[in-house]
């Protein structure tokens, strides 16, 4: 804190040059009019109370992303449950139940409805209390307010009002939207971190007005007032509009003095600010889109199923109807026993039509069976244990932070299975957006011994390679030392893994750097000392840094608005270069050098400091050391550096280019450092200059600084280069690669500039050296004068240019690359134009889309997903993703980090990247087969059954009677079979974990949907249908007639009834253990339980006095069990009704066997381990083709050389090559 | 305030932690069935050679039951020479004409001996016993509690007579109990039908009441079939109980009585009928059955031939997988057969 308030002393304005000297003058005549529509909000600052009564009645700072409270839910629940067609026609059956039509009893209809209506609103009533639960702890944040008399309290953030004064501490999130009123620094600027909502790492300026700086102390609140006008809540982040009357001043405001709730206060000691926008009028929630309710691929076709199995009901009661009508007309009244016509019109010969659209009722009742209710509540018990196995999953819970995966809506599991393009965030979600000073390159030579995760493994795979030829004696048969190629790859994961946990040894944050030439004063010794010293003043001079130290340690520690930054300070610091001291005109740096014991201070004074912007892609400062010699340290993009170089400050510029290459190669993001020496008169002529346009109003300032400091960063002279690792998330470049093995697409979108996400695609192995890159981007300059017209001709003939490329590419291994970058995406996007773009796109093996907006990622992700009919997934961790998070079919939102907003809109929350390879290969493929098979044995269980009741419609004169008993009907997808689907979607596996793993090929079948295909699923349709036909034909023709006993007895209904349902158990039970690969106990109690149950039952049944009415009474134990018929029945028609399939899936497995097939026998055979070398050799090969990821540049880069190798075997001995690559 | 959350947070932190068992995390021991091709054909012929001796012992059993069938309903009734409708219409008046003598003598020859107990039966063919307005029309309350007769719910219209006085048993069923007799000459010597526990005992002890008995039956002008002795329980009449029982289907047999002697080969039955129940109006068909039985009841040739076919279709099967396995075997767990080895990628 002390520490805090020394630096809050120096004016942090004579530190920017550009960014704060802002002329004020010229925006107030851009304010528009502020009293016009849109812009009513008045804001009375300081008094709070005003705005809670009317006419403002701003809304308060509570925030809620629940969809219903505690009136809603009864009426919206139930609406919702009954917009599902489903649940609606249960309902009306249920009405229907209660009159003269239906076949069965009330309870039998209506408890099911009740059953299923009711889990599926307790889950809703769950999630949404979930969901609260989280609202609560963002609303019961504490936020320091201004009571009274200068008195400022803790409240938490709902009781916030608009108009409250509110003091925000470092490192904390800003309430809701605040004018910034003052800061700890005395000119009212502060560092804002606005990752949560723009996804952008680096620090934000935002900069108090001039008249409200006074206001920098509890007292001076007392008596505080103002008046703030300005727009009305709007979505729009980069905006605002307003002005500020105080102390009889009126004052435009402007974005820069506008914070936003859920960003977050950074290297600033506290800020004042005054509430303008709460709760859901703040930007942040403007943007946030309620979130939609996805469904799953697999829940679609299966509302197709049900229409088709609705279409077959509606058809077969048709059918009945019909064939009662025909029936009541002719045959009835000469059935005197049955006494026509009846009072309640429901079997009337002398009005069929009117009898027939009653039966219609009772039959489209009646054959219900073959839309199953239970089907929905099975689905969603079956996802919700998924789902409870997925958060339950302990490899995928991230021990650093704390968290487990979270599965935050259960529909999706499946989907997850199916996945086609993963669409995926950078900062945050593949970096952790931390630098590591890697490499360096100084006077042409290159330090730095660390390599790479990219160069240690081309390097190793070399090695191995070459090795595996020269014993085999078949240098071109790739194939025979294909076992080398996976031991190597174990061996990579291992060195790579090792690499990890070494490198959290030394615990220096930002530096990994390994050279004993320069450590440790190692470099006072190099030729270059000279140039080695510079090369360290520049790093430790030529920054926005400010150091803090620990009071503890005396260690500093560096706030840097960017990490490369800090990196490079902390990089300095370890050389023995420790920056330790910002004054307002001057940098103190303790300098060590080994001849000295004690480290020597030295004090620079900081003349001018030409600050970084992403145009400029360089930053300079101008110092005088101590000996009065004027110095330009410049620090920037090696093409902006390299094309300001001096005639004579070129001496290292062949090698540091080579370095820059290979630091390129290798992942790294790269720097050029130069300088020059200036003398006096030189200086003040320029500086003149420069304070001229610095001073100037109008227009053209910027374009005039610009162009003084462009005149002064000329005739340089290098130094050399630095290599910084953007440190990636733990796991991500693996984890790319097997996602890319497992035949996915993957797309970063990135908010970040172009060379930041190049230099990641690399990392990630999303792009590698030889790949094409295909970069799309519109002339900024021309931009300009063209109009928007001509710039969207240029990127149309740049796609097509780019396409026409693709199609006449040749070479088999060419990959390409798309890149393209925000503004020009908004003109791809368009309508016109974006199938083009997305053709190309789909063409490329990665696509990187830098600086795009949130909505931007939306728009992309929709683009995907409509435009490739496949199912996405977008994962990211910050507010900038919300959008692709909530567009996509499947969002992940990486949890563990500060920011919520992610895992809020997501439906699966992860802790890193890593995990989702696990995630998707191994839960998605499990999910998706497990509902896929389960939804078809569902259709196929319930045809099986309830065409059997229509058979027996057909017999009994269509009259709706049916042959089985209520409680059979009810209980056959309630208990009889639901248990066993359940376990079979909730415990089946095709093959263990670790082998999805091993396999990331398999997964394909969930992508190709190989086991929810119509066929598939006519398939199961056909063999109910045939199951029915056996079950009910074979009863039927065994019991009609003849005595079933030895005593004599024939069987009366409730016999034949009960024998067939006896039949439909075991078969339906039967064929499901048989559809199944994977049997634990919970699997056998449940399947042969279930048949078991329905022994007890009829046991417990027959002995009630409700069974009396309908003949079942001791149906088991004194009709049916005695008759041996019954048994042999039993086990003739389970046979015969799972003979077909048994056959089916033999012929199956011994001829055409998938994937997952032979593997299992692999593993049933042990030959994994026997044969070590097939196994291995088969898991290298299950990858899919593709062209990114780590393996797949490995093989280019041995690809690449073997080429070389080729030309070169005569000439040069084999011994030289492993040398070269090493390099 | 950061030490108070740092703590509460690592103890969160710990109870996040899902814990470790092989049930949660899926690796719960499992058995995973192969079929091999051993197992596949090991199968098939399992199947082949348990269920032809299944089928043979069915059939045997199945010939083993000697049975008579004689079709009666035509040639009960006089014919009439008039033109089909009318012909009709005479039959219905003659059968339902209380007062003519309808006695009508059949004679059947004995084909095979045939040992006691020899089960009679009566068919009847188009009898939509299932008929859902048929079946509902009871209430079980009624038969089996004395103080209930006058719960007649579903019984309509057989509820109520004409004085609004419940009818007991109620219901169409009831109602229209079959009522043609039979007795039985051998060698013109009356041989006794057994018409004693032809129900099933638990309708005799609980579903129906050994106090209720029959009140106001058939006393309405429409009169379906059979009269009850009013002064025996409903539990003691043994045809009504076995009537109670609907068929499944509109063909059905049901016991009438038992023959406790046996039946020489080609000795000559005589069946005197009285054929009172009307099957004309609807052109139903009416037999009478004697027939033996075996452990399978009665003939049920059906059962043994499918247990043969079954039993010779797997192994039709079994043979067709060993002769196509032997052409193109696959040996198990041949990653040849993986697809990305079937189709391998064209670099």
């Amino acid at each position: 804190m002390a520490g805090g308030r020394i630096r809050a002393k120096i004016r942090r304005s004579h530190l920017y040059t550009f960014a704060c000297h802002r002329s004020h003058q010229l925006e107030e005549d851009e304010t528009p009019d502020i009293q016009g529509p849109g812009y009513s909000r008045v804001v009375y600052c300081n008094q709070p109370h005003r705005h809670e009564q009317k006419p403002l009645k701003y809304c308060s700072n509570y925030i809620s992303t629940t969809k219903y409270n505690f009136l809603t839910f009864f009426p919206k629940a139930i609406f919702e449950q009954f917009r599902r067609v489903a649940n609606l026609y249960f309902l009306l059956a249920a009405a229907l139940s209660l009159t003269p039509v239906t076949p069965f009893g009330p309870l039998s209809m209506i408890a099911p409805l009740v059953f299923v209506v009711g889990l599926s609103m307790a889950k809703e009533a769950l999630e949404d209390w979930r969901r609260f639960i989280q609202d609560m702890k963002v609303n019961l944040r504490k936020a320091s307010v201004h009571k009274k008399d200068g008195v400022f309290v803790l409240k938490p953030w709902m009781k916030l009002r608009v108009g409250d004064v509110v003091k925000v501490e470092k490192d904390q999130f800003f309430p809701a939207d605040l004018l910034l009123l003052s800061s700890s620094y005395e000119d009212g600027i502060c560092y804002v971190e606005t990752m949560n909502l723009d996804g952008e790492t680096n620090l934000k300026v935002k900069r108090a007005l001039e008249t409200t700086l006074p206001l920098d102390d509890d007292p001076t609140f007392k008596e505080f007032s103002a008046t703030i006008r300005c727009e009305d809540p709007n979505p729009s982040l980069y905006t605002f509009v307003g002005k500020l009357e105080f102390d009889c001043q009126v004052s435009p405001l402007d974005p820069s003095q506008i914070l936003l709730r859920d960003s977050k206060l950074r290297n600033t000691a506290y800020v004042y600010g005054v509430v303008i926008f709460t709760g859901h009028d703040s930007k942040v929630m403007q943007n946030s889109t309620k979130s939609p309710s996805k469904r799953s691929t697999i829940e679609k076709q299966m509302d197709k199923i049900i229409y088709v199995l609705f279409s077959l009901l509606v058809f077969i009661s048709l059918l009945s109807s019909v064939g009662f009508i025909v029936k009541t007309k002719v045959d009835l009244p000469k059935w005197w026993y049955l006494q026509v016509p009846d009072s309640k019109g429901l079997y009337n010969p002398g009005k069929p039509l009117q009898s027939g659209f009653c039966h219609l009722v009772t039959a489209l009742m009646l054959y219900g069976y073959l839309i199953p209710i239970s089907l929905y509540v099975s689905i969603e018990v079956v996802k919700v244990l998924q789902a409870l196995f997925i958060n339950q999953d302990i490899h995928m819970y991230d021990e650093e932070t704390g968290t487990p995966a979270q599965a935050r809506t259960s529909n999706l599991n499946e989907e997850l299975g199916q996945v086609d393009t993963i669409l995926s965030d950078k900062t945050g979600t593949l970096t952790c957006n931390q630098m590591d000073f890697l490499k360096c390159s100084i006077a042409g030579t290159a330090y730095g011994t660390c390599a790479s995760d990219v160069e240690l493994a081309a390097a190793k795979q070399m090695v191995m390679d070459l090795d595996g030829q020269g014993q085999n004696g078949t240098p071109n048969s790739l194939k025979a030392s294909g076992h080398e190629f996976v031991e190597s790859e174990i061996q990579l994961e291992t060195v790579v893994t090792a690499k990890d946990e070494e490198a959290l040894k030394p615990a220096i944050k930002g530096f990994s750097f390994e050279d004993t030439r320069l450590m440790n004063g190692g470099w006072f010794n190099e030729p270059n000392k000279d140039v080695i010293l510079l090369f360290f003043r520049i790093l430790s001079l030529c920054h926005t840094a400010i150091p803090e130290q620990n009071e503890e340690t005396g260690a500093f520690t560096y706030e840097a608005e960017s990490p490369d930054e800090g990196a490079f300070l902390v990089a300095a610091r370890e050389f023995g270069f420790e920056f330790c001291r910002r004054t307002q005109s001057s940098v103190c740096v303790r300098e060590m050098y080994p001849s000295y014991q004690e480290p020597i201070e030295r004090e620079y004074k900081v003349l001018n400091l030409l600050d970084f912007t992403s145009k400029r892609k360089r930053m300079s400062v101008i110092v005088r050391d101590e000996n009065g010699q004027i110095l330009l340290l410049c620090k920037g993009a090696d093409s902006i550096i390299f094309d300001r170089l001096a005639r004579d400050g070129r001496t290292y510029l062949e090698d540091t280019t080579k370095h820059l290459n290979e630091y390129g190669e290798a992942g790294l993001r790269t720097l050029a450092l130069a300088y020059k020496k200036l003398d006096e008169a030189e200086y003040s002529a320029w500086n003149e200059e420069f304070i001229k346009a610095k001073t100037s109003f109008g227009s053209d300032r910027e374009a005039n600084l610009e162009r003084v400091s462009d005149m002064m960063e000329r005739d340089l002279i290098l130094v050399g280069a630095t290599a910084v690792e953007d440190k990636l998330q733990k796991g991500v470049p693996q984890c790319i690669d097997k996602l890319a093995q497992a035949g996915l697409k993957i797309w970063v979108l990135t908010g970040d500039k172009m060379e930041t996400a190049i230099n990641i695609g690399f990392a990630c192995s999303l792009l590698r050296q030889g790949m094409k890159q295909i970069c799309i981007s519109t002339n900024l300059d021309a931009l300009v004068q063209d109009s928007k017209q001509a710039a969207k001709q240029d990127v149309l003939s740049q796609i097509t240019n780019a396409t026409q490329m693709i199609k006449l590419e040749k070479d088999p291994h060419a990959a390409f690359a798309l890149i393209i970058d925000g503004k020009t995406l908004t003109h791809a996007l368009e309508d016109d134009m974006k199938h083009q773009f997305l053709n190309l796109a789909v063409e490329c093996a990665s696509v990187i889309c830098c600086r795009v907006s949130p909505k931007q990622k939306a728009l992309v992700t929709r683009l995907v997903k409509e435009g490739t009919g496949k199912i996405t997934l977008a994962i990211g961790d910050g507010a900038n993703d919300v959008g692709m998070i909530q567009e996509a079919d499947i969002g992940v939102g990486i949890s563990g980090c500060e920011g919520m907003q992610a895992v809020m809109a997501s439906d699966f929350a992860i802790a890193q990247f890593r995990f989702l390879e696990r995630l998707l290969v191994v839960h998605g493929h499990w999910c998706y087969k497990r509902i896929a098979q389960m939804i078809c044995y569902f259709f196929y269980k319930n045809i099986a059954f309830g065409l059997t009741i229509f058979y027996f419609e057909a017999f009994a004169g269509f009259s709706g009677q049916s042959v089985y008993d209520d409680w059979y009907m009810l209980l056959f997808n309630v208990v009889l079979t639901s248990l066993p689907v359940i376990s079979l979607g909730v415990f089946e596996q095709d093959v263990d974990s670790e082998v999805c793993l091993q396999f990331p090929a398999l997964y394909q079948q969930g992508p190709k949907n190989l086991f929810f295909d119509w066929q598939r699923i006519f398939g199961w349709m056909a063999n109910g249908l045939y199951t029915s036909v056996i079950i009910f034909f074979l009863n039927i023709i065994i019991f009609y007639d003849q005595a079933f006993r030895a005593g004599g007895q024939t069987a009366d209904m409730s016999a034949v009834g009960t024998a067939m349902m006896t039949c439909v158990i075991w078969a339906v039970n039967c064929q499901i253990a048989l559809t199944m690969s994977h049997f634990t106990w919970i699997q056998h109690i449940l399947i042969w339980g279930s048949v078991f149950t329905w022994y007890v039952f009829l046991l417990v049944y027959g002995e009630m006095a409700y069974a009396l009415r309908v003949n079942a009474f001791r149906v088991l134990i004194e009709v049916l069990a005695p008759a041996p018929i019954y048994w042999s029945t039993t086990l003739l028609v389970t046979i015969v009704c799972n003979l077909p399939y048994l056959a089916h899936i033999s012929f199956q497995r011994l001829f055409i066997p998938l994937d997952h097939h032979v593997i299992q026998e692999i593993k049933y055979y042990k030959k994994d381990i026997e044969d070590g070398h097939m196994w291995s050799r088969e898991r290298s090969k299950a990858r899919q083709k593709t062209k990114i990821g780590f393996t797949a540049r490995v093989d280019a880069k041995i690809r690449q050389l073997k080429g070389k190798l080729h030309k070169k075997y005569s000439v040069i001995s084999s011994h030289a090559i492993p040398q070269q690559t090493l390099h | 305030m950061s030490s108070g959350d740092g703590a509460s947070q690592s103890s969160s932190k710990k109870s996040k932690k899902p814990t470790y068992s092989r049930f949660t995390q899926q690796e719960l021991p499992a058995f995973k069935p192969i079929l091999t091709p051993g197992l596949i054909m090991a199968a098939f012929v399992f199947l082949g050679i348990t269920f032809i001796p299944i089928g043979l012992s069915h059939l045997s059993a199945s010939d083993n039951v000697v049975q008579l069938v004689d079709r009666y309903d035509e040639d009960c009734i006089p014919t009439y020479n008039s033109n089909p409708e009318e012909a009709h219409n005479k039959r219905i008046q003659y059968i339902r004409d209380a007062s003519t003598n309808k006695t009508c003598v059949r004679t059947l020859i004995v084909p095979k001996k045939m040992r006691h107990p020899i089960f009679v039966y009566y068919q009847l063919d188009d009898f939509y016993q299932n008929h859902r307005r048929y079946v509902k029309s009871r209430n079980d309350e009624q038969y089996r509690n004395p103080s209930a007769e006058r719960k007649t719910a579903n019984c309509e219209p057989e509820a109520v007579n004409d004085d609004h006085e419940p009818i007991v048993p109620c219901g169409l069923i009831a109602w229209s109990l079959f009522n043609d007799t039979y007795s039985l000459l051998r060698n013109d010597v009356p041989l006794p039908i057994n018409k004693k526990d032809i129900a099933w005992q638990s309708d005799k002890t609980h579903k129906f009441g050994s106090n209720v008995y029959p009140k106001n039956f058939q006393s309405r002008s429409l009169i379906g079939g059979a009269t009850l002795n009013e002064s025996i329980p409903l539990n003691q009449q043994d045809d009504l109980l076995v009537w109670m029982r609907t068929a499944a289907l509109p063909s059905f047999r049901k016991l009438y009585g038992r023959i406790e002697t046996d039946l020489e080969a080609n000795e000559v039955i005589k069946v005197v009928i009285q054929n009172n129940y009307n099957t004309y109006t609807f052109n139903g068909k009416k037999k009478f059955v004697i027939s033996t039985t075996t452990w399978i009841g009665g003939k049920n040739d059906f059962l043994g031939k499918v247990y043969i076919t079954v039993g010779g279709a797997s192994l039709f099967i079994a043979i067709a997988f060993i002769s196509v396995y032997l052409v193109m075997p696959r040996p198990l767990g041949d990653p040849s057969y993986l697809s990305w080895n079937k189709n391998p990628p064209s670099n």
